[in-house]
């Protein structure tokens, strides 16, 4: 029994590599792609998925596409009687999308406006920054005044004013989401803070106002700003067009957001409250000092989500008469001189094409910080 | 001890401040509210008044004269009132939202089980799909199926001929209409009663799994009773179901099921888009199940079909629900964006054509909200009672 | 006395041996895991497994109810040979009881209805006879009057012991238990191997990763010793624990013991 019971390893085995078959290339394959008969069939199903549809594609955006001319060359001729993507037409109109009628002459203004913007997201976006409180304000106070200045104009110092009519492309685009989101920020954390607040008529009031903007559509509430606001205020003071267009976009984004910093708020355990008023801090600074920079950051993957969908949201202001980006795609492509089928789908993929870069850069960039977070829980 | 005293003794007055102070605060906010609403109130009368527009709901009995191109329920321009209309265009944004809830869903459900398949290109597809879509803003796509796809199909001239006689043109889908005899009710009895004994079957096998412990496999039996029953009641009583095909004119179609390329783009777009959303959301609830239940399940001897259907599907679809009825909400919301195509959904119909018409925007648009919110808030009282149920259960 | 108890007369049909492990090997990727594992477990034979983390101890056990693939060598677990033949590998687990390190009750069931889950799928039991045969571990683990509730009501330890009393309603001939007290509170962890130690004294083959040394000492018929993914020693725990040979075990008793 004894000899059966003991057994002593005297010496170390040597570490093996894994069998060849499972292993490298072959292996990875055989386990991912062919693992079994059932699976075998879906990659084959897979393979021809992708056989039929990115071949014609790349065909088509690449190809056969039509790189430079106007409309004619983009139409079916001798010698390219399957024409591909018409990006000539984009190459004429590109101007326009980028800033609608903004006078050709003040164009820099917007270009400086898009640089100023750029590096205020770069320094916020980063990090590991130097001085990220400075760039808060630089985002939310300096910037919204400078742009103002820019792109409206101030006479005084010799910048004629640009009325907000002639705006349009990607920069109303980038006004409307930049604006929604240097009020939504703020405006967020406040109905937040007021919808966990004791005093009942302040959180009431916080609880209709974020459960009215989130239970009806983003249409709805655009229609209400740009019809019913000129009603409700004295016929003098009526704002324009996309003033009354961007303050639907800002209320529609701050209840949004307001929800989700409220998230991160009830994250916050009893503990960070009690140790901040034990050490004798005010309500004001409990929540300015210990308890809004934790929720913040633990919440703050969700708050660019927040700025993701309303990026896209931008475009419904397209339904109110506003010549955003994509507005200003329709309208090219319905110009007469260049109408087809083909110029529309060439519209069409170019918008979405910088829809998706900008949403995919931002969703990577949540990504990115989600691990970071778990990382540093974990 | 002199120190303790002096705080308690401070305690109650500060506290009464403070109480003073948050009713002085709430009071304040109060008259803030009201009065942002009575100047509200005063300017919109006044600049109604200089413009000439009436108030009140008065005009939801007045005729509508205008047309809408496609009513579930008898409409016409010059009879039919906007209150009528107002019928119209809900029913038209419930029928669009009700298909695309099934079909997102369903697509959203391969796509989510898709994306967590071992199969290394099954999932990255998947991946790539909820990817491209969640990052295009819906409208772009609304406009893009509508335009791009269905207004660049052939003209009337052209259409593509469908199987079965149906016609696809840049007009709209064109489908043989079934059309039901009287006795096509029979069918409809025998669909119930196979339903019927369908659940009654269920039921007594597991009544009796419980008394002897034999499982039976229904899927056969069911089957039979659902589809087959129907079906051979169907040819008894003479295929009671003619089809009236579609006929193409000279300068239209006659006869026919149609479907409005406006219905469809909407019901395309909306559909592709949610699913995306709906793909995540199923993800995350069958991540969220703990691969050691699983584990442990298998571990018992049960098979990996049974493991799912009594351990990871029950789980999971608790993390699902409540996720999955707020993506219907926003399908439901977003199917608003129908008036940026013309389909006569609530919006274009009433914060549309309505409004346009009768000018009174602060009725239209309150009545209009109105609807989304009670969608909104029924739902929602729903889904806080599943809550509390789940949580019931667990205790 | 407890280790005086094995009965082989109600053993006869089955094999002695009732796991044998021969050269089994296992990678995770390029990273070997388990190294030429020679093993062979009587019937009736208590082992208790240590080793340091990461040793591969948890993925040996989860090879034997095949929650684990491996690549070379095999395992024949009461004369039924593992390959991927689901019908084996079903059959294994039905005579195969395991218990986790984090219990891993179904949280969406109630005591009872954990317990009675797999007798009444796996084993086609009518439901009546299941629980009566729930309740009757149940009590053996000495909860009976939890079985309506819902685990998340549970403590730790009587967690554990349902997780015990789910493994033992389906009557199994070996018991695998994954270091099935370190995830407990120190007052729950008597409980829980009083529980084990009562199995001991059935005559059940067990497999057990555990720390616990106390429990080695008292109920183990071997103790094994692994390290990187290799057995390095195996001996009576009188043995094990007075004269350990090799030099790794030498220094993680140490470590352990003081
Ligand atoms: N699914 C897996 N994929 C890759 N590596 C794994 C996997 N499971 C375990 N490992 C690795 O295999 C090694 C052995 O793991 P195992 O869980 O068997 O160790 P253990 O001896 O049980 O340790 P512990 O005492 O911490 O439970 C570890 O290094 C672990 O990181
Ligand atoms: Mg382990």
């Amino acid at each position: 029994m004894a000899s059966d019971t003991f057994y002593l390893r005297q010496t170390p085995l040597v570490v093996l590599l894994p069998p060849r078959a499972r292993a490298g290339v072959l292996g990875w394959l055989r386990a991912n792609l062919f693992s079994s008969p059932f699976n075998i069939g879906l990659t084959a199903i897979c393979v021809i998925l992708i056989a039929w549809v990115v071949p014609p594609l790349l065909r088509f955006l690449l190809v056969n596409a039509t790189w430079s001319g106007d409309r004619a060359a983009c139409l079916p001729s001798a010698d390219n009687p399957h024409p591909g993507a018409c990006w000539a037409f984009v190459r004429v109109w590109l101007s326009y999308f980028v800033y609608g009628f903004y006078p050709i002459a003040q164009r820099w203004r917007v270009d400086l406006f898009f640089v100023a913007l750029a590096f205020g997201i770069g320094w916020l976006a980063w990090l590991r920054a130097p001085r990220r409180d400075v760039a808060a304000l630089y985002f939310f106070v300096v910037l919204p005044v400078l742009s103002l200045i820019l792109l409206c104009g101030f006479p005084l110092i010799g910048l004629p004013g640009v009325s907000t009519v002639l705006w349009g492309g990607v920069l109303v685009t980038i006004v409307v989401a930049t604006v929604g989101m240097v009020c939504s920020l703020p405006l967020g954390i406040l109905l937040a803070l007021a919808r966990r607040s004791q005093i009942p008529v302040v959180k009431w009031l916080a609880v209709m106002f974020i459960e009215f903007v989130r239970g009806v559509p983003l249409i709805t509430v655009l229609f209400m700003a740009s019809v019913m606001l000129p009603l409700f205020v004295p016929e003098q003071l009526s704002p324009d067009k996309l003033l009354r267009a961007l303050i639907g976009v800002a209320m529609f984004a701050s209840a949004y957001m307001a929800e989700v910093i409220r998230a991160g708020l009830i994250a916050i355990p009893r503990g960070q409250y009690e140790a901040a008023q034990a050490l004798g801090l005010g309500y004001w600074r409990t929540t300015a000092l210990v308890v809004l920079p934790q929720a913040l950051r633990v919440t703050l993957p969700n708050i660019v989500n927040v700025f993701i969908a309303l990026f896209k949201d931008t475009t419904l202001v397209f339904i109110v008469g506003i010549f955003d980006f994509l507005r200003t795609i329709e309208a090219a492509r319905g110009d007469p001189r260049w109408t087809s089928p083909i110029v529309s789908i060439t519209g069409y993929a170019f918008a979405a094409l910088f829809y998706f870069v900008c949403c995919y850069g931002m969703s990577r960039y949540v990504h990115g910080m989600e691990r970071r977070l778990a990382r540093r829980s974990g | 001890m002199a120190d303790i005293a002096r705080s308690s003794a401070a305690r109650p007055s500060r506290r009464h401040a403070r109480n003073i102070g948050n009713l002085a605060l709430q009071v304040a906010l109060v008259a803030i509210v009201l009065g942002l609403i009575a100047a509200a109130a005063h300017n919109a009368a006044v600049n109604m008044a200089k413009a000439n527009i009436a108030h009140g709901f008065g005009f939801w009995n007045n005729t509508a004269g205008f047309d809408i191109s496609q009513a579930l329920v008898g409409y016409s321009a010059s009879a039919s009132t906007f209150g009528r209309a107002f019928w119209v265009g809900l029913l038209n944004t419930l029928l669009v939202s009700a298909v695309a809830i099934v079909l997102s869903t369903a697509l959203g459900f391969i796509i989510g089980i898709a994306r967590l398949s071992h199969n290394w290109l099954v999932s990255r597809l998947a991946g790539g799909y909820v990817e491209l879509i969640r990052n295009i803003p819906l409208l772009l796509q609304i406009l893009f199926w509508y335009n791009a796809v269905l207004k660049s199909l052939p003209e009337l001239k052209g259409s593509v001929t469908l199987p079965f006689g149906g016609f696809l043109n840049n007009r709209g889908l064109f489908l043989p209409k079934p059309v039901f005899a009287p006795d096509f009710s029979a069918v409809v009895i025998a669909l119930a009663i196979g339903v019927a004994c369908a659940l009654a079957l269920r039921i007594w096998a597991r009544r009796r799994q419980e008394r002897t412990g034999e499982q039976v496999y229904l899927l056969g039996p069911t089957l039979a009773l659902i589809v087959g029953l129907p079906f051979i009641v169907f040819l008894v009583a003479g295929k009671p179901l003619t089809f009236g095909i579609p006929d193409m004119g000279r300068f239209n179609i006659r006869g026919g099921l149609e479907i409005l390329p406006e219905f469809a783009a909407l019901l395309i777009a909306l559909s592709v888009y949610t699913a995306a959303f709906i793909a995540e959301v199923v993800r995350a609830g069958v991540l969220a199940v703990p691969a050691g239940q699983t584990e442990a399940a298998q571990a018992l001897g049960l098979r990996s079909t049974t493991t799912l259907r009594l351990v990871v599907v029950p789980q999971a679809m608790r993390m699902i629900v409540p996720p999955l009825t707020s993506q219907y909400l926003n399908l439901t919301k977003n199917s608003s964006l129908a008036v940026a195509i013309g389909y006569p959904d609530l919006v274009q119909v009433f914060a549309g054509s309505v409004l346009n018409i009768t000018g009174q925007a602060v009725e239209v648009i309150a009545i209009t909200m109105a609807v989304y919110l009670s969608i909104s808030l029924v739902t929602s009282l729903l889904m806080s009672l599943y809550g509390r149920m789940v949580a019931v259960v667990e205790r | 006395m407890v280790q005086g108890s094995t009965d082989a007369a109600d053993e006869k049909a089955r094999p002695e041996v009732a796991v044998e492990i021969a050269g089994l090997n296992k990678w995770f990727g390029e990273f070997h895991v388990l190294r030429d594992i020679n093993l062979n477990v009587a019937r009736g034979e208590r082992i208790v497994i240590c080793g340091p983390s990461g040793s591969g101890k948890s993925t040996l056990l989860r090879c034997i109810n095949h929650l684990e693939d491996w690549q070379t060598g095999r395992i024949v677990v009461d004369g039924i040979e593992l390959n991927d033949d689901p019908r084996q590998i079903v059959a294994v687990r039905r005579d195969v009881g395991m218990v986790f390190q984090h219990f891993n009750l179904f949280p969406h069931l109630t005591v009872l209805e954990n317990c009675t889950l797999a007798p009444i799928w796996v084993r086609q039991m009518p439901k009546r006879d299941a629980e009566a045969v729930a309740m009757k571990y149940l009590e053996r683990v000495r909860i009976p009057e939890q079985a309506e509730k819902y685990p998340a009501r549970l403590s730790g330890g009587q967690q554990q012991r349902v997780a015990i009393a789910r493994a033992l309603c389906m009557n199994p001939n070996i018991m695998l238990f994954d270091e099935p007290t370190s995830a407990l509170d120190p007052e729950m962890v008597k409980e829980v191997l009083d529980t084990m130690v009562g199995l001991a004294s059935d005559g059940i083959t067990m497999l057990v990763v555990s720390h616990e040394m106390g429990f080695a000492r008292q109920v183990a018929d071997r103790v094994m010793f692994m390290a990187d993914g290799q057995i390095l020693e195996i001996n009576e725990p009188k043995a094990f624990f007075a004269h350990p040979q090799h030099e790794r075990t030498r220094l993680f008793l140490q470590q352990i013991l003081h």
